[in-house]
């Protein structure tokens, strides 16, 4: 008995040992990229359309009842420096040099708009043990409810972007982050950032026409004047249009192919690392965890048969022991 | 037969006062905290949001309290039964260690009265890493309580609910290897969700398992100590023999634990990062110094059987995992926005409040129920 229980165990280990060093390789195997969501909407943000009047972070804070944030010794402005438990929608601004040149990465400046990505593969939504943030199934805007949260930040480690934010002065926080206004989506409306828009740099829409407009934009001429939509696109009716001078683009679509993609998309004249967009690889970093999680645990069957080995186990060694007494 | 009995002694001694001191000091902050929210007393951040609650005294401190598991795998998956009379006393510590992590945890997160969340079934995310290690950290809690029961029994005689007990204890048991299993290795894959944020010297598929080799051994070196330190301040004889025994299986771990980890570290082409200077690449080098220094002492039989060395090198062994866990879980971390992260003053004396709370309990425990093993006096040099 002594012999073939040690085989046993042996097997035992070695299965074990072997299962968690085939994890990481199991886990690259599983699924491709994931879909789109049947009726993704989303948000293609133009750094070179964008004039930094900020009317968006206004429109934001009004359609999402948000608290003003004064940084400034007087706590005369909304001025977030950047994104926060009371602020899910920032306009930031790189300059170099003698910043005298839109779009331009040396002796030039550019603005950058930032919130939630709405990944179509979220870490968060991976992450959130209690199923508090939700991507939806129809229109991919991944939302948060503050009544399933626990408040664990795991969110906050897992967000590649660093969107989620919680508020660290409240007895009972909340995490805050950009729902694309999902409460306006409700009624048909857009997202507030886009509606307040004046130039068109914030841009609503279907995810796969505003991919589309992004790579229509990346064949103009730069330097020739062309028409472009305004606050959105996709909604059934005529878009409205503005002509602007076209600027030399960085050739890349960002959210296109980042972390599995992501339903928010930007275009600069400047390369996105300057604008604090993290050099993310094409493929989600669930997929990893994801992974080996699910090769362990799919359907519980390696923890019940371990859990059934041991019950067997100890209650052979308790004979043992009670005959040897 | 019965192998364990109370220490007996004054319960109220002048170490008893100071760390009831530390403790109530602990308790005010706590206090505030759930006054005027996390950011009142600690320096988290949207950046680090998780700190010194979690690496300390979840991390790390369920690892300490691994003394439960590694003697359960010893005595009953091993059928190593020589160990028995070490289980009860690994027993309390891990029972202590786990409760309260699981407190920390109730003080760490923001909506703690809706924590029950996470076994609403509507709400339950299985995907999800953190899901895992709740449920089974919360399980393991249970868990150990019962096991620890029989010691409680004992004291109070209740000698038939303890036959009644005895009956299924085996099902206890086995949940109590199973389940440190799965969340020990579990809060290793918990940081591979945090992408590149985390250094490639840490981020890694094997996560999970050096957690959780990692986690065993620091389950021996606990034992080790507690043991040495047991003696020593209830004046007992060494149990050193026995433990020179239990400290023989130690290197053996280390070496698969250091194969994998330098291994895989090197195949990814990273030792250049691993010696590009820094505080990430020298606290990794201090981390794997002290798993090999721990190694080093241990390999050698004659080491295993000198008391000195042997509370050395698991002391050593419990400050490498120890690290390997901050490293894991703070200092490999960088949101690369910026932020920055050091525990504030108040935060630390939460921490120092809860490992307070943890010594007077074992202290009160081990004096008057039946928890250490009944020694014949053995000639040690110590």
């Amino acid at each position: 008995m002594k012999i073939k229980r040690r085989a046993f165990l042996k097997a035992a280990t070695g299965g074990g040992v072997l299962l968690a060093a085939q994890g990481p390789a199991q886990a690259l195997a599983r699924g491709e990229k994931k879909a789109l969501p049947p009726n993704a909407k989303g948000i293609l943000y133009d750094a070179t359309l964008c004039v930094g009047c900020q009317s968006c972070m206004v429109a934001c804070k009004k359609a999402n009842y948000l608290p003003v944030e004064s940084t400034d010794l007087l706590q005369l402005w909304d001025n977030p420096r950047d994104l926060s438990g009371k602020t899910i929608n920032v306009i930031k601004k790189f300059e170099n040099g003698s910043a005298a040149r839109k779009d331009q990465a040396v002796d030039g400046y550019s603005f950058v708009k930032r919130h939630c990505m709405h990944c179509i593969d979220p870490s968060c939504v991976t992450a959130c043990p209690v199923s508090a943030l939700i991507k939806n199934p129809d229109t991919g805007v991944v939302t948060y409810n503050k009544d399933a949260c626990i408040g664990c930040r795991y969110c906050q480690i897992a967000c590649p972007f660093n969107i989620p934010k919680f508020q660290w002065d409240s007895p009972t926080p909340e995490i805050v982050k950009c729902q694309l206004c999902n409460h306006l989506l409700a009624k048909g409306e857009i997202s507030a950032c886009c509606g307040a828009c004046p130039t068109g740099a914030s841009l609503f829409g279907p995810v796969e026409m505003l991919l589309a407009e992004a790579k229509r934009r990346l064949t103009l001429t730069p330097g020739t004047y062309q028409d472009f939509p305004v606050s959105s696109i996709g909604a059934g009716f005529p878009a409205q249009y503005q002509s602007h001078q076209v600027a030399k683009y960085i050739p890349h679509v960002y959210g296109e192919n980042e972390v599995g993609g992501t339903q928010v998309l930007l275009m600069a004249g400047v390369g996105f690392g300057l604008l604090g967009l993290p050099d993310l690889p094409a493929e989600s970093f669930v997929k990893l965890a994801d992974g080996i999680q699910y090769a362990i645990y799919k359907g519980m069957v390696y923890p019940l048969v371990v859990l059934g080995a041991l019950i067997y186990m100890i209650r052979r060694g308790e004979d043992n022991l009670e005959k040897k007494e | 037969m019965e192998v364990n009995k109370p220490v007996g002694g004054k319960l109220f001694t002048r170490t008893f006062l100071a760390l009831f001191t530390i403790a109530l000091i602990g308790m005010f902050f706590v206090a505030k905290r759930y006054m005027y929210g996390l950011g009142a007393v600690t320096n988290l951040n949207d950046g680090f949001p998780w700190g010194i609650w979690i690496a300390y005294d979840v991390v790390v401190g369920t690892a300490l309290a691994c003394g439960g598991y590694s003697m359960a795998l010893m005595v009953y998956v091993f059928n190593k039964w020589e160990y028995h009379p070490l289980v009860r006393s690994a027993l309390l510590t891990s029972m202590f260690g786990y409760t309260l992590a699981g407190v920390s945890v109730l003080i760490d997160v923001g909506r703690y009265w809706q924590a029950y969340n996470i076994v609403v079934p509507w709400y339950s995310n299985l995907h999800s890493v953190m899901f895992e290690v709740a449920l089974c950290v919360g399980l393991y809690i249970l868990v150990l309580w019962v096991e620890f029961a029989p010691a409680v029994l004992e004291k109070f005689k209740a000698d038939a609910l303890h036959a009644r007990l005895n009956r299924y204890i085996f099902a206890f048991i086995a949940l109590g290897v199973l389940l440190p299993t799965m969340h020990q290795s579990s809060l290793g894959t918990m940081m591979l969700m945090a992408g590149y944020k985390l250094s490639p010297l840490w981020r890694t598929g094997f996560l999970p398992l050096l957690f959780l080799i990692s986690a065993i051994t620091m389950g021996f070196a606990v034992v080790i100590v507690e043991s040495c330190l047991a003696s020593l301040l209830f004046k007992r004889p060494l149990e050193t023999p026995l433990l020179a025994k239990l400290a023989g299986v130690i290197p053996w771990l280390l070496m698969v634990y250091l194969v994998v980890r330098v291994e895989d570290v090197n195949l990814r082409g990273l030792l250049p990062l691993a010696f590009s200077g820094g505080l990430q690449s020298d606290l990794f080098l201090l981390e794997n110094a002290l798993f090999f220094l721990a190694l080093l002492i241990l390999i050698y039989p004659s080491n295993q059987r000198n008391p000195r060395l042997l509370f050395a090198a698991a002391c050593t062994l419990l400050a490498a995992g120890g690290l390997y866990r901050f490293n894991t879980y703070i200092v490999g971390f960088d949101p690369g926005t910026g932020w920055q992260y050091f525990p504030s003053a108040p935060e630390l004396l939460i921490t120092f409040g809860i490992i307070a709370i943890e010594l007077m309990g074992y202290a009160w425990f081990v004096k008057r129920l039946p928890v250490l093993p009944v020694l014949e006096p053995i000639q040690a040099k110590m």
